[in-house]
């Protein structure tokens, strides 16, 4: 007689408990109900009362207003702008502002705190002492003062247009900024960019191909000189059969200011020298914790293996240690991009001084402009985060962790 | 209520503004205080003495109220704002009244949800440049660098103004006024550009001001005035009014010395302006003798102008348009009865 198999009985049921209630069983499930419905009354309150209030001050609601022209004009812009065009204009001009500073930022940031990083680590004495008293006193004044430091005490200090400082007559630092000569594509251009290009290619492929004969039969391949000849003259053939790429616009002092030529202003170069200078400090400590978290004996590996030192860094301490490194590291991107907000002290026209700021108090619509400008920098820093996470999942992957 | 960041204001602005959208005046009288918006420090207008004593002629629009609604001058907290954050603050309900150098114009007097009570002071926007440049006059500024305070009617007059005379310039744009000037001192700017009293005003504070000229050009109008919220129309009356008595008091020949005598006169208006006659006052809300408390703390319009920005100050401005209707300037009363 086959014996029927025992049913387990019906576990649906105390899951969902659990699942709604926790460990407290149905009791902690109406606590929960509770709480979010006093949370959507409080939402719903505080969106009433304010939609009642702006009614009653007859302050018109809604998004129509960033249709209307903006009628003031901005110093820095990436795309073409003018002061006939909409507040979206303003908002994008604003945007894109507020990213250049930031990635920029971020770059310098990450290569300033990783060198002060290996310089604190260093045996030579004086380079650690120099970096550990880098670290110590950037990180400790507070970013405003420091942003105001470098526009006010260092670039407002350089000479007037009229005595800028002249390196070969054509790039000019004065404290309206560096001006320098500004390439202007010719017949030539699109030629030499593809020639480039392509000698990049070729020479990833041949890299590629002298590592696979490494691993695979031990042979070593000396690939620079190849990658260096393909890369000078392909771009040389090009400029040779089809005309030079660029010429430069050589900027001239006319009137007030020099015409012609691009132009760093100093309110960018301030902001970008303060942000990276004080990120690189935060940087410089995680880049630190996460080497020494790396233990030891992996150095000691590596040179008993006859790898010199920077070797060892590179190929086995450095990849171990980017798994601490990182979830902090991402959080000083983010500070870095929230941070760059200041720049409304030195008259950077970011997102914040010129859309919540200038917007704003031109069309009065507060709740609207707050909403969006909080909503841009979330999804920003969102999508840093989320780029990180990804590096991350790589790294651990390629490790096997 | 207390004073929060603005931002939190802001997101609190359905909870704050409740009780301060309408019936203004019960909420000061309660309060015992009146909550006024100024500047940042724009000597002449509204900036805090060295012992720390708010002065100047938007200071008097908000002495004149607390005077009028309490008999006591003191009785004011001064918000200082900058003109970026000045119309949240307002909406907000953190002030009762924006009496910061503020130009009257028709998207603000709708949009904002605010209203302007008059014009305290007729200006008009001006550059200042140094005298070194060798620049007389504001058509030969092609390509140069402008500073100006952001969130200002100065930011678009002055697109407009280079736009249409076919000129090219750099703004820097900062957020207060003090930023402003520091970068036009440190050269960062060829031009600074604002109101021009207050040009006069931020002139007094450069190392010195004799290097520095105001060009003659006035390429705008910029009428000055106090701002209260929409949907209070006894407040507004009586903000309208207090400036209005300021005024009427000078077209009476009432001044801070003669009031004492001048509320004996038998004259009609003056009877129905002291309050003997009628009461109009009580009319507003306020009492009776309004006019009178009004005139004891501050004078009348013309001696607040001249101790403020005037003859007896440093601005040393001259009345111009803001000389009375009967004298050749355009300041005038609406007849108080």
């Amino acid at each position: 007689m086959a014996i029927e198999p025992r049913k387990p009985p019906s576990q649906l049921l105390p899951k969902l408990q659990r699942a709604l209630g926790g460990r407290a069983g149905w009791s902690g499930f109406v606590l929960q109900l509770l709480f979010v419905a006093a949370l959507a009354w409080i939402s719903y309150e505080i969106v009433a009362n304010a939609r009642a209030n702006l009614q009653a001050q007859r302050i018109t609601a809604g998004f129509g207003f960033l249709a209307n022209n903006a009628g003031f004009d901005v110093s820095q812009s990436l795309i073409p702008y003018s002061g006939s065009d909409p507040y979206t204009r303003v908002f994008v001009v604003g945007l894109l502002n507020t990213l250049l500073v930031s990635v920029i930022g971020i770059f310098f940031a990450t290569i300033i705190g990783f060198l002060v990083a290996l310089g604190r680590l260093s045996p030579n004495w004086l380079l650690s002492r120099i970096s550990g008293g880098y670290v110590e006193l950037i990180r400790n004044l507070p970013l405003l003062f420091q942003i105001l430091f470098w526009y006010l005490a260092v670039l407002a200090a350089l000479p007037n247009p009229r005595q800028s400082i002249s390196i070969f007559n054509g790039i000019f630092l004065s404290n309206r900024g560096l001006v320098i000569p500004k390439p202007i594509g010719e017949a030539g251009f699109e030629p030499f960019v593809v020639a480039l290009l392509a000698a990049i290619i070729a020479a990833i492929i041949l890299w590629r191909y002298a590592r696979r004969q490494l691993f695979q039969s031990g042979k070593v391949i000396k690939v620079w000189p190849y990658a260096l000849a393909m890369i000078i003259g392909l771009p040389l053939i090009s400029v040779l059969i089809f005309g030079v790429p660029v010429t430069f616009e050589v900027p001239v002092l006319r009137g007030f200011n020099f015409a012609g030529g691009s132009r760093l202003i100093p309110e960018f170069v301030a902001l970008t020298l303060a942000l990276s200078t004080y990120t690189a400090a935060f940087i410089a400590e995680i880049v630190r914790a996460g080497i020494l978290s790396v233990h030891k004996g992996q150095m000691e590996a590596g040179s008993s293996l006859g790898l010199q030192r920077g070797s060892v860094l590179r190929l086995i301490v450095i990849p171990q240690a980017l798994r601490v490194i990182l979830p902090p590291l991402t959080n000083q991107y983010l500070n870095l991009t929230k941070n760059s907000s200041l720049a409304v002290a030195i008259g950077y026209p970011d997102l914040v001084s010129v859309f919540a700021g200038t917007t704003l108090s031109q069309t009065g619509q507060a709740i609207e402009i707050i909403g969006i400008t909080m909503g841009v920098y979330l999804l920003i820093s969102l999508v840093t985060s989320a780029i990180m996470s990804f590096y991350g999942w790589r790294i651990s992957r390629s490790m096997g962790g | 209520m207390k004073r929060v960041s603005l931002v939190v204001t802001l997101a609190l602005a359905g909870l704050t503004a409740q009780a301060a959208s309408a019936q203004t005046l019960k909420t000061v009288k309660d309060r015992g205080m009146l909550s006024c918006g100024v500047s940042q420090g724009l000597p002449g207008f509204s900036s805090p003495d060295d012992k720390g004593n708010w002065t100047g002629l938007d200071v008097d629009i908000c002495r004149a109220i607390a005077a009028a609604i309490f008999n006591d001058a003191t009785k004011i907290k001064f918000v200082p704002l900058s003109a970026k954050d000045r119309f949240t603050a307002l909406q907000s309900g953190e002030i009762d009244v924006l009496s910061r150098n503020t130009t009257w114009t028709l998207s603000r007097d709708t949009s904002l949800g605010a209203n302007f009570t008059g014009v305290t002071y007729y200006d008009g926007q001006g550059f200042l440049v140094k005298k070194s440049l060798k620049v007389n006059s504001a058509l030969e500024l092609n390509s140069a660098s402008v500073c100006v305070q952001t969130g200002t009617t100065t930011e678009q007059n002055l697109a407009d103004y280079f736009k249409g005379n076919n000129m090219k310039y750099e703004v820097i744009a900062f957020a207060t006024a003090d930023e402003t000037v520091k970068a036009y001192e440190s050269g960062r700017c060829d031009v600074f550009t604002s109101d021009v009293s207050q040009l006069y005003a931020e002139r007094l504070k450069l190392a010195t001001p004799a290097d520095h000229v105001v060009l003659p050009e006035v390429i705008s109008k910029e009428p000055l005035g106090p701002m209260v919220r929409h949907g209070d129309d006894q407040w507004f009356d009586v903000v309208k009014w207090t400036l209005y008595a300021m005024v009427g008091a000078e077209e009476l020949g009432m001044t801070q010395k003669n009031v004492d005598e001048i509320v004996k006169s038998d004259k009609p208006e003056v009877k129905r302006a002291v309050g003997t006659d009628g009461n109009l006052g009580e009319q507003l809300g306020l009492t009776k003798d309004w006019m009178v408390r009004i005139v004891k703390a501050v004078g009348n319009y013309g001696e607040s102008f001249e101790r403020n920005v005037g003859s007896g100050s440093k601005l040393g401005i001259a009345r111009g348009l803001n000389q009375l209707w009967s004298k050749g300037g355009i300041q005038y009363a609406p007849p108080i009865r």
